[in-house]
């Protein structure tokens, strides 16, 4: 499986999510440059976290116009594996390819420590390694990952099973139903704060999100079988 | 502004407007004899801002020259951007730490911020991509306002700046003590890695080739600030807000990717950072350096603000900025480069023949000054230095041991002082795992960063206990190369080399400059003894508020080696069972202890006695024994003495607790701060083979699975005896409940 690696300006984890693929998960990795306007030669797409344009503005709000954003929406309708991660996920909510927005985190400061997440739904294309209802290992690092939505996107979320993971125990930044990651309704645009590339080696701390990374592949090795 | 006419040479003679700008009268007149003339407002602007201490060094230089700087492994001593030690397999560590200290006290989010970006940009100025950012911070005590604010806005600033850039910043040492109320201070440490092949020079070769400007604009920010860095704070520093910064790390994110591309072009002939006196001394050193000299047009400059002055481009201190040459012809392939990140590389000048550096603007020659003159020719003060009366008082003094009743609460109280206690609500706010290559997180001795594609990783650490070296400059700065030393070797690294930054009072009072030469000394013969020579780093004096001295804070950057990842250690017991020993003796020493500090509010007497035979013989024997497996947890003993280091090694939250026994004087046993001593705990298996290697080691108790701390004296009867979970409690909760 071939993976795009999204770079905008201002994109630092673009490096962690190379390798969990490349050494990791040793699936095949490439970086795309912000400017690239074709995304045909790849199964899946991973947006990465960061400062896209420094945040200066609200968090993504800058890199969801940038070209290659036309060229992502194209492939989330396609049907493709689209994960945003951290500062991706703020980028997708911009874009429209997933519902809500981030706001500062509760306690106005910068969070960086590893927490529990809940495995919520592990049906979808990127948790069906986990078990429903696992507590995993993935650490944060946001200064806006705090999730809100109205009251009626809530409600399609947790009728149409769309929240995939939630913050264990304590709350780290006030997010509405400690919602740490949700997907669309297709099932392949997920969006989440947490860092799994940051969790694929237990020399570091952690491996538990090498996991989802092997559920993108797994689904899509089966259904390129069934679509052969 | 820009209608505003500059003073004629004659003027700034007869008005003494040099003065203003840091020159003494003897540097003015040299000034005129250098160049067979009055200088014009430019070039009084360029001598005196190179001329100050913060760029040239002049008052420190005769005891700079003390430090070892060379070694096998150094690659590049002092005199670049940064140092660079070589690390095998063709690769290098490239290391410095920087002051950023004036502008923090006054603007303390973007003070901090843009030392940070500074310290980077001389790492990657190299050549090198940086890998981990250190710090080491000192406030007066958080029960004002003041120093709260100054504290909170500080940790933010490096957490902007750091976070935005994805450097991790792994490590740092945080200290708190009413000496640094009015100047705080913000050393910012960076550490980059580079192949030997990449390694890059800030050097103007080659008459002809072209000068280019790359990076953010140049705007009125920050004119003068290594003149301000250079001054004592009062009350009207404040009114020098306008001589700080204003950071943009995307800026530097983008320039730091650029610059990497960059190096890889064989048109790229060399590469400064334009931080302290910006376009000044980015230009005059380079062509300095190499024997050339450099002409400009003012003109070609990118300019954020309109009208700015030839004085004022000059000295901006604008952020994120580099200069560079490039071979002739070869300009468009670096526009090209620069390009793909939105940034303009913009053909300034060119390398000249003759030694000078030439400035031309809207039409007429605004300066013309040897480059040398501004970079090498500063003069060199040999300050008066003597002893001040409070040190020979406190060396008459004996400290008796406190007395003390309660130990439990003694501890509790210890674990408590905000220097002591856990630094977690600082780095929560640090992208400290970004580039995933943290291994050993900040909270450790030291911070272990692996090396992506080898079994190795380098270890890294900020030190400095202050208190000590008040009380004894010579023996606290030996102290301070030790105990970096020794959280280096905890971690499982053999020690490289340091980087220091030497935070100190004015050098013009003499007792000032004594404790200088006398910290200076120190380190010095601990940097011999312990082959760690010193690769480059920063001197920041006249740290003082309204007549007063910060202690003398020469602060340790140390990075070390750590050749196979199974060596890599840590400071938490690991399981039940396990054997404690600990290493060296402790002696009734409590001046400057924390205990001291504590009971008294202040500190006095003597500084701990370190023989340096003995720490380098323990340490050598410890990492020895690390690096053949029979080492389960290491942990220096240091601020608060055997009981503190006792405790902190039961923080790893695996609810295991330790059964110790005291022997000798308890209170001493328990709190002094002798040095070199060390707290480990060993499988019962390797009792033998460890007991055999480190000598001086002596069996005091067992890794327990009851999550409680017991120890008792010789006779068995109790001293503390205390649930795990209520001290980490006293240790977590510490600064949190201070800032709330």
């Amino acid at each position: 499986m071939k993976f795009a690696v999204i770079v905008f300006p201002g994109s630092n984890c673009d490096v962690d999510m190379y390798h969990a693929i490349k050494d990791e998960l040793g699936e095949e990795a490439e970086y795309v440059w912000h400017t690239a306007d074709n995304l045909d030669q790849f199964d899946g797409i991973l947006l990465p976290g960061g400062f896209s344009y420094g945040d200066y503005l609200r968090s993504g709000a800058i890199a969801r116009f940038s070209t290659v954003m036309t060229e992502v929406v194209k492939a989330a309708n396609a049907g493709k594996p689209v994960l945003g991660i951290c500062n991706g996920f703020q980028i997708l909510l911009e874009a429209g390819l997933l519902p809500g927005a981030m706001r500062r985190n509760r306690d106005l400061k910068f969070i960086c420590r590893p927490v529990q997440l809940q495995v919520e739904n592990a049906e979808t294309a990127f948790t069906n390694s986990y078990s429903q209802g696992d507590v995993i290992n993935i650490p944060v690092a946001h200064g806006e990952g705090n999730y809100y939505c109205d009251e009626v996107t809530l409600e399609t979320l947790k009728a149409n099973n769309q929240i995939v993971f939630t913050y264990k125990g304590d709350n780290p930044n006030g997010s509405l139903e400690k919602i740490a990651g949700i997907i669309n309704q297709q099932g392949n645009v997920l969006g989440m704060m947490p860092h799994p590339e940051r969790a694929v080696d237990s020399l570091l701390g952690s491996n538990d999100g090498l996991m989802l990374f092997q559920s993108i592949v797994k689904n899509w090795r089966e259904s390129h079988v069934v679509n052969a | 502004m820009s209608l505003m006419l500059e003073p004629s040479p004659e003027m700034i003679k007869s008005e003494r407007i040099f003065a203003e700008m840091g020159l003494t009268d003897e540097e003015f007149a040299m000034v005129e004899k250098i160049l067979g003339r009055t200088p014009n407002y430019t070039e009084t602007g360029l001598f005196s801002v190179m001329w100050s201490e913060h760029c040239s060094y002049k008052n420190s230089k005769p005891v700079l020259s003390k430090f070892p700087v060379t070694g096998k492994k150094v690659l590049q001593g002092p005199g670049e951007g940064a140092g660079i030690v070589d690390i095998g397999d063709n690769q290098a560590v490239v290391f410095k730490i920087e002051s950023h200290n004036h502008p923090s006290a006054i603007e303390p989010y973007q003070g901090a911020a843009t030392g940070v970006g500074g310290i980077i940009r001389d790492v990657f100025s190299m050549g090198s991509r940086p890998i981990a950012m250190l710090n080491s911070l000192r406030f007066g005590e958080l029960d004002n306002p003041r120093t709260k604010y100054l504290f909170k806005e500080v940790v933010a600033g490096i957490a902007g700046y750091g976070n935005c850039m994805g450097i991790p910043t792994v490590g740092g040492e945080i200290q708190f003590d009413p000496s640094y109320e009015g100047n705080p201070l913000v050393n910012a440490m960076c550490v980059g890695l580079i192949n030997h092949h990449e390694i890059q020079k800030g050097q103007a070769r080659g008459i002809g080739n072209t000068v280019m400007y790359v990076g953010a604009k140049t705007g009125r920010d920050g004119i003068h600030g290594a003149t301000f860095a250079s001054e004592e704070l009062t009350e009207t520093s404040e009114a020098k807000r306008p001589a700080v910064q204003v950071g943009d790390p995307f800026m530097e994110k983008l320039l730091l990717e650029a610059c990497l591309d960059l190096i890889k072009s064989d048109a790229l002939v060399g590469i400064q950072d334009m931080g302290a006196a910006g376009l000044t001394s980015s230009s005059a050193e380079m062509a300095s350096k190499a024997g050339s000299g450099i002409e400009m047009n003012l003109d070609l400059i990118p300019q954020r603000e309109t009208g700015m002055t030839a004085y004022e481009m000059m000295l901006s201190e604008s952020q994120e900025r580099m200069l560079i040459v490039v071979k002739k012809g070869r300009e468009q392939e670096i526009r090209e480069i620069f390009s793909k990140y939105d940034l303009e590389a913009v053909a300034v000048g060119q390398v000249t023949k003759e030694k000078n550096l030439k400035l031309t603007h809207k039409g007429s020659i605004i300066a013309n000054v040897p480059v040398d003159a501004l970079a090498e020719e500063a003069p060199v003060y040999h300050k008066p230095s003597s002893e001040p009366d409070y040190f020979r008082e406190f060396q008459a003094m004996t400290i008796p041991a406190p007395q003390i009743s309660d130990y439990k609460t003694t501890l509790k109280d210890l674990l408590s002082q905000p220097t002591i206690s856990s630094k977690e609500w600082v780095y929560d706010q640090y992208d400290y795992m970004v580039r995933t290559n943290t291994v050993v997180a900040p909270g450790s001795d030291a911070a272990v960063v692996r090396i992506r594609d080898t079994n190795k990783a380098l270890a890294m650490t900020t030190d400095c206990n202050s208190r000590y070296l008040y009380l004894d400059p010579e023996m606290g700065g030996k102290i301070a190369v030790a105990e970096a030393a020794r959280n280096i070797i905890c971690s499982g690294a053999e020690p490289l080399a340091i980087t220091d930054c030497l935070n100190f009072g004015s050098p013009e009072k003499p007792e000032i400059f004594w404790q200088i030469e006398k910290a200076t000394d120190g380190m010095s013969e601990a940097c011999r003894t312990l082959q760690t020579p010193v690769i480059g780093g920063n001197v920041s004096l006249y740290n003082e508020t309204n007549g007063v001295a910060i202690y003398p804070t020469p602060v340790i950057g140390m990075v070390g080696l750590i050749s196979d990842l199974a060596h890599i250690t840590t400071q938490e017991f690991k399981q039940a069972g396990d054997l404690i020993y600990v290493i060296g003796e402790a002696k009734s020493e409590f001046g400057g202890s924390e205990l001291q500090k504590m009971i008294d509010g202040k500190i006095s007497g003597p500084a701990p006695v370190i023989d340096l035979a003995v720490e380098q013989k323990r340490q050598q024997h410890i990492l020895q024994a690390i690096q053949l497996g029979l080492v389960a947890s290491a942990h220096d003993i240091a601020e608060g003495g055997f009981a503190v280091a006792a405790a902190e090694s039961l923080f790893g939250q695996n609810g295991l607790g330790a059964e110790i026994v005291i022997k000798g004087d308890v209170i001493s046993a328990l709190y002094a701060e002798t040095q070199s001593r060390f707290i480990l705990s060993i499988k019962p298996e390797d009792k033998e083979g460890f007991e055999a290697l480190v000598e001086d080691a002596s069996l005091v108790g067992t890794v327990t699975h009851d999550a409680t701390l017991k120890m008792v004296n010789e006779a068995g009867i109790n001293l503390i005896d205390v649930d795990v979970s209520e001290l980490h409690a006293a240790w977590k909760g510490a600064i949190p409940c201070l800032l709330n």
